[in-house]
């Protein structure tokens, strides 16, 4: 049996971690692989497309039914979904209260202890809320978790700002553990030239493009009925790229320490590709009447 | 041993800090003076109220301790909510011995600890449920509560728990006050910083209750004492003085005060200030919105007893002038007599504090009272404003040391070689096993009171009891005495 690989996907908000994650996870079983998804976000909406479910109770919703963590026991929290799937959720607050960066590292603690990282799993995915805010939302990628880091962004600017800082972040955990960028996946919002744009950005920070994603309708239509593409479409052309996809994670290798680039760097990048226009240094901090009477 | 020169304490001072490494050496350098008598400003000669340095051993507490262990706990009507995980309420339950007259539990709480006890899911999801529904079994359980304080331990400054929003909504539920205090742990330097948030608070919270409410009849003998927290019964022991000297004391912050005394504070003509480190910002804001005049006074030992009610007398007319020499006049023969017994046994005893609050200067006096001497001193958490006031207290050439080190205090005695040291319960032991007397005096080593003339009554006898009790004697064992072990070489021989 190969060693459990650990893999964390980190993207800014809205950006399709859930659903890319989903499928991707889908087509790894579909492949033959034992998996387990761990959804590291408040909104606990990491496993809904696996278990057709609105969303799955949580560990420390839970928790705080039941009292506390220590009365949770392992078949409470640990849900099996399509081609058995296993499906955790961690859980938190609602938005506005708490600490749901601590609900997560009670809930990885949880599943530590408990034994949930069983030797027959081949792949354990993190599905982590889209701004690494607190320390608790880098717990996936500490030490002796998540080794692989795979990025979710697309052709937008703020999309790929938060691929950078994301990859800032790994930096410093890479450099003290074994953490390590494994690459960027296109989830493709259709901009020009996406393609070559994520790539040149995956160049800079020393990794590559996985695979690029295309935008496909079958993907929202599988997801009203709570489904992946793999499952609710099979021979769908979707669900083949996202088997590319699977098939490509499996076979990577390529993990690195990256090198994220400056502002200025990332915005001559966007310059160069059309993305972002130059800054007319004159205009800035000048409002519309100052203008006008200029 | 004779007194140091300033050359012999300044070397001192450079010997131990010779082990530090070069940047812990330069910042402990500016907590460490020779005191000279001379100078007006204490900045001229140490720093104080900056952060410790890891690894040192300080004693120092947190901005918890300061709200909830100094200037909240005692206010004994109130229930004070340790608001948090349980440790921090119960390790600092009834600890600091502040005497207080009511039935505990019924319409009194001082030794009590009421606390939110948090676990994970209350950080997860936020405490502000459950302390909303605390307060409530808090008015079902304990109706006859005057109101209610939230001592916000460290989680809830992180979590970010709108403990301000549930504490004005249960305020207009049960129509009492209930106050939220933003003294988490981490804030600050030392617990300096939780008695001013805690001052703070009742400045926005409870002062201005009975603004514009006259119904409270005055006389122009109001007072209210500051920052006496009645530790073995001290504030009772100086209320009498000021009550006979023809004062109406019509507040005690906070040892044995209610709430009510609080609220009814901005009425008096004169706050008396005895702890000027806890309590001087809540004196300044009544000065500046009231217009209450403010002084300090320091009722340990005869001298400064006099000193004080003299100076306090001299803000009131006549009748108040007589009443206070009537006072000093009633007490000499007590006072002399307590002298007369135990100065004899005490003279020339050398003495080194390292306390908190008022005591590293104002208990210099009685002990100067009984013929001894403090050759060193300091503050745990004390600012420079206190070192002004400690310079022209202390001798020339003695000692000072703020926020003083484990290794630097015990470098210090073993070469001073006092015959008393004041501090608190974690050098108790340490120095006494070195075989030096010692008495803890935080709670006065479950003594007290030391204010007023019954106070130093107490003071002399604890003392003395502590330097001449004979076990100082017999510290060294038997057979390393010197006699013992020639013998014995004698017997091998």
């Amino acid at each position: 049996m190969a060693k459990l690989r650990q893999c964390a996907i980190y993207g800014k908000g809205g950006i399709g971690k859930s659903t890319t994650t989903q499928n991707l996870v889908a087509a790894l079983a579909e492949q033959g692989h034992k998996v387990m998804i761990v959804g590291c976000d408040p909104k606990a909406d990491s496993t809904r497309l696996i278990l057709h479910a609105k969303a799955q109770n949580s560990i420390m919703q839970m928790a705080s039914d039941a009292g506390s963590v220590e009365d949770l026991e392992l078949e409470d929290v640990l849900k099996v979904g399509y081609k058995d799937i296993k499906c955790v959720e961690s859980g938190g607050p609602e938005p506005g209260v708490g600490c749901a960066g601590r609900g997560v590292i009670t809930a990885i603690n949880f599943l530590e202890e408990e034994g949930a990282y069983t030797d027959d799993l081949d792949f354990v995915f993190y599905d982590v809320l889209g701004d690494v805010v607190c320390g608790g939302f880098a717990m996936p990628i500490r030490e002796n978790k998540a080794q692989e880091i795979y990025i979710v962004c697309s052709g937008e600017m703020m999309a790929m700002y938060a691929a950078n800082n994301i990859a800032k972040g790994i930096v410093k955990y890479a450099n003290s553990g074994s953490v390590r960028l494994a690459g960027l996946i296109c989830n493709s919002r259709q901009c020009a030239r996406e393609d070559e744009l994520i790539m040149e950005l995956a160049a800079r920070l020393g990794t590559t493009m996985i695979h690029f994603v295309p935008r496909d309708n079958v993907v929202q239509r599988a997801e009203i009925r709570r489904m992946t593409v793999i499952e609710y479409e099979p021979t769908a052309k979707q669900a083949d790229e996202y088997r590319d996809l699977a098939r490509k994670i499996n076979e990577n290798r390529n993990w690195v320490i990256p090198t994220p680039i400056t502002m200025d760097e990332l915005e001559d990048l966007l310059m160069e590709f059309g993305v972002m226009e130059e800054v007319d240094e004159s205009i800035v901090g000048k409002t519309a009447a100052a203008e006008v009477a200029a | 041993m004779a007194a140091m020169t300033r050359e012999e304490t300044e070397a001192l001072i450079q010997e131990v800090l010779e082990v530090y490494p070069e940047k812990a050496k330069k910042d402990r350098a500016k907590h460490l003076a020779v005191n000279d008598t001379s100078l007006e400003k204490a900045n001229k000669c140490i720093t104080s109220n900056r952060k410790s340095l890891p690894g040192v051993m300080t004693i120092r507490g947190c901005a918890y301790a300061g709200s909830k262990g100094v200037v909240w706990g005692p206010i004994k009507d109130m229930i004070h909510i340790s608001h948090g995980p349980v440790g921090c309420g119960q390790y600092s339950r009834a600890g600091r011995r502040n005497y207080y007259v009511g039935t505990t539990g019924i319409n009194t709480f001082g030794t009590m600890n009421f606390t939110s006890d948090f676990k994970e899911n209350d950080i997860v999801f936020g405490g502000d449920k459950k302390l909303a529904k605390i307060m409530n079994e808090i008015e079902q359980l304990f109706p006859l509560n005057k109101g209610i304080s939230v001592q916000s331990e460290c989680p809830i400054g992180l979590i970010g728990d709108d403990i301000e929003a549930v504490s004005k909504k249960a305020s207009k539920e049960i129509g009492k006050p209930v106050v939220p205090v933003r003294c988490e742990g981490f804030r600050g330097v030392s617990q300096s910083l939780g008695h001013h948030i805690a001052n703070d608070a009742i400045r926005d919270w409870v002062l201005e209750n009975r603004d514009g409410d006259d119904s409270f009849p005055t006389t122009p003998y109001d007072v209210a004492v500051i920052g006496d927290y009645n530790i073995g019964g001290d504030a009772w022991a100086s209320r009498t003085l000021l009550e006979e000297m023809g004062l109406r004391v019509v507040a005690q912050w906070s040892g044995d005060g209610t709430i009510a005394e609080i609220e009814k504070t901005p009425k008096v003509k004169l706050n008396l200030i005895h702890c000027y480190r806890s309590m001087n910002y809540i004196a300044r804001h009544m000065e500046e919105k009231y217009s209450i005049p403010w002084i300090e006074y320091n009722f340990f030992g005869p001298t400064k007893i006099a000193e004080s009610l003299r100076k306090i007398a001299a803000l009131f007319d006549e009748k108040i002038q007589a009443g206070a020499e009537r006072v000093i006049a009633r007490y000499t023969a007590e006072y002399e007599a307590v002298i007369a017994k135990f100065k004899p046994r005490l003279e020339g005893k050398r003495v080194m504090l390292y306390i908190g609050g008022l005591r590293p200067r104002h208990v210099i006096g009685a002990y100067e009272d009984l013929g001894m001497e403090v050759v060193g001193t300091g503050y745990e958490f004390g600012h420079n404003d206190d070192y002004d006031r400690t310079i022209k207290e202390m001798g020339n050439a003695t000692l000072l040391y703020d926020d003083v080190t484990g290794y630097e205090f015990e470098e210090f005695v073993k070469r001073v070689q006092p015959d008393l040291i004041g501090s608190g319960v974690k050098e108790k032991y340490i120095f006494q096993k070195m075989g030096v007397p010692f008495r803890q005096m935080h709670s006065w080593d479950y003594s007290g009171p030391y204010h007023g003339y019954d106070g130093f009554a107490i003071f002399a006898r604890d003392m003395d009891m502590t330097i001449n009790n004979p076990c100082w004697k017999n510290i060294k064992a038997p057979w390393k005495t010197e006699t013992a072990q020639n013998e014995a070489v004698k017997a091998v021989a």
